[in-house]
């Protein structure tokens, strides 16, 4: 049993290193800081879930793996509210007629 | 299982190192902010990982202040930048 | 081992990058890097209760404190720019830091093996404390005093920043007013991450008695919380004047001192502990310090007062 989850854990960690190789990639290639902010925003967060999911079939217990999940979730939402503020120091949003 | 582990932290550690190199250089002032971000998903993913590797649960919650003040500093630099903005107009 | 390795290279490299860089912005995003890549470096020298620390004031806040510095300074950047120092000068301070570091290096790589410590005897005597991490029984039982002058320093510093104010504006608003931005896009974001931030905060200073963790780290969570509401607009600073936060300041402090001198009467030293009751005075010291030092430190960060208190 242990061996299947070794072996699940495996696969997940190595999607997830995938996905952030995919992202330093975008961010080293993409032209402009729009689509660098897209690669880093979306890969790297992929890529820290599927890590996550790795570690919760390793993890000691119930309050460990909440832990884990409240990690990925905190970093998710403030990922994606911050990018946000980001992009628009980019290119501004219309002024309020 | 704690070689692999650590294998995958080095992995990560060494895309943030990347990306840092070309974030930090970046022209544009969004690419510097983006290098606090990077950290706070890059970072966090490498804490998570040794925690696991060197069996040190405290490094979970390291995970957590990471993820939460790298958010913070994300926003301090936005803020400083749209003051300039105003400043200049 | 390579990890290692690999990790102090990147290390040094954001380090050297951040002395080189040429706009003061550029060289705070390097440090708060550096701090961040920082704490890692220290979850690998299983140190923790290090690393929560680096990563909240060695970076989070005092990268609030830099840039806001960075901000104030950046009408007189251009010409501050031209007064570039002389390499003469550089090479000096160069010198002068690599003779410090090659000395701190030495120092550890000579360490007679085993090296001297106290860590069996912290140990032995933790039960004694009522606290499992033996990094809060060292701050809070064994070293206590020390703990006690880091928190009056701190006050002490607030103290010279507010000493800073114009006149007009003393026992004033530190800081200028912040505006919710028009589309609520930062108000939003400040709303959502705020609250969880102090759960976290609060979380971080609890656990501290048992695992890694303790009042100093939960308390820059929750000063770092504060700034973000106040940058988001939701908050104004305070007026440095007013009593609730000048006591909100000293009630740390005071009740860590009054403890203190009743240890003479209650134990047989300053800062003694009866033994049954150890866990609980920790305890009652360590909720007021955080507040204050919660309050001391976002205080720090906002900046002596800039407009008129009444005004």
């Amino acid at each position: 049993m242990s061996l299947v989850l070794d072996g699940l854990s495996i696969l997940a960690v190595c999607a997830g290193a995938f996905f952030f190789l995919a992202g330093t990639v975008g961010l080293l290639r993409f032209p402009d800081p729009l689509s660098r902010l897209h690669a880093l925003a979306k890969a790297d967060n992929l890529g820290l879930g599927l890590v996550v999911l790795g570690l919760l079939f390793q993890a000691a217990g119930l309050p460990a793996a909440l832990k884990l999940i409240g990690v990925w979730l905190l970093t998710l939402l403030a990922g994606a509210t911050v990018t946000q503020l980001i992009a628009r120091t980019v290119r501004p949003t219309e002024p309020q007629a | 299982m704690a070689d692999f582990m650590f294998a995958a932290t080095g992995l990560v550690v060494a895309m943030v190192a990347l990306g840092l190199v070309r974030l930090l250089r970046g022209p544009a002032a969004a690419d510097r902010i983006m290098a606090a971000q990077l950290l706070g998903t890059g970072g966090t993913a490498a804490l998570l990982l040794l925690a696991d590797a060197m069996r040190a649960p405290g490094a979970v919650d390291v995970a957590l202040i990471l993820a939460l003040l790298a958010a913070f500093v994300s926003v301090a630099f936005v803020n400083a930048l749209d003051r300039s903005e105003l400043d200049r107009k | 081992m390579a990890f290692d390795t690999g990790l102090a290279v990147v290390v040094l490299g954001v380090a050297v990058w951040t002395i080189a860089a040429r706009k003061t912005v550029a060289a705070v995003a390097g440090f708060v890097a550096f701090g961040l890549l920082l704490a890692l470096v220290w979850v690998r020298l299983a140190a923790p209760d290090v690393a929560l620390t680096e990563a909240a004031i060695g970076s989070g806040v005092t990268g609030g404190l830099l840039l806001g510095a960075a901000t104030r300074l950046r009408r007189i950047e251009p010409s501050a720019a031209g007064e570039t120092l002389g390499i003469g000068l550089k090479l000096a301070a160069a010198v002068l830091c690599i003779l410090v570091a090659t000395g701190i290096a030495a120092i550890v790589l000579l360490l007679p093996e085993p090296a001297p410590t106290l860590a069996p005897q912290v140990a032995k005597n933790l039960d004694r404390t009522g606290l499992g991490n033996p990094v809060t029984a060292v701050l809070m039982a064994y070293r206590a005093i020390d703990t006690l002058l880091e928190v009056v320093v701190l006050l002490l510093a607030l103290v010279g920043i507010w000493s800073l104010a114009p006149d007009r504006a003393w026992g004033g608003f530190p800081g200028a007013r912040h505006h919710a931005d028009s589309d609520g896009l930062l108000a939003f974001v400040a709303q959502l991450l705020v609250p969880i931030g102090i759960l976290v905060g609060i979380h971080i200073f609890w656990v501290g008695s048992t695992a890694p963790g303790g009042e100093f780290q939960g308390a820059t969570i929750l000063a770092a919380m504060w700034i973000f509401a106040v940058m988001a607009g939701l908050l104004d600073t305070p007026a440095v004047n007013r009593r609730w936060l000048r006591l909100l300041l000293v009630i740390g402090p005071a009740v860590f001192l009054a403890i203190g001198l009743a240890g003479f009467a209650v134990a047989g030293g300053f800062l003694a502990y009866p033994e049954a009751y150890a866990k609980v005075m920790i305890l009652t010291i360590e909720v007021p310090v955080t507040l204050s030092i919660a309050a001391t430190l976002a205080l720090l960060v906002a900046g002596p007062p800039e407009r008129p208190p009444n005004g």
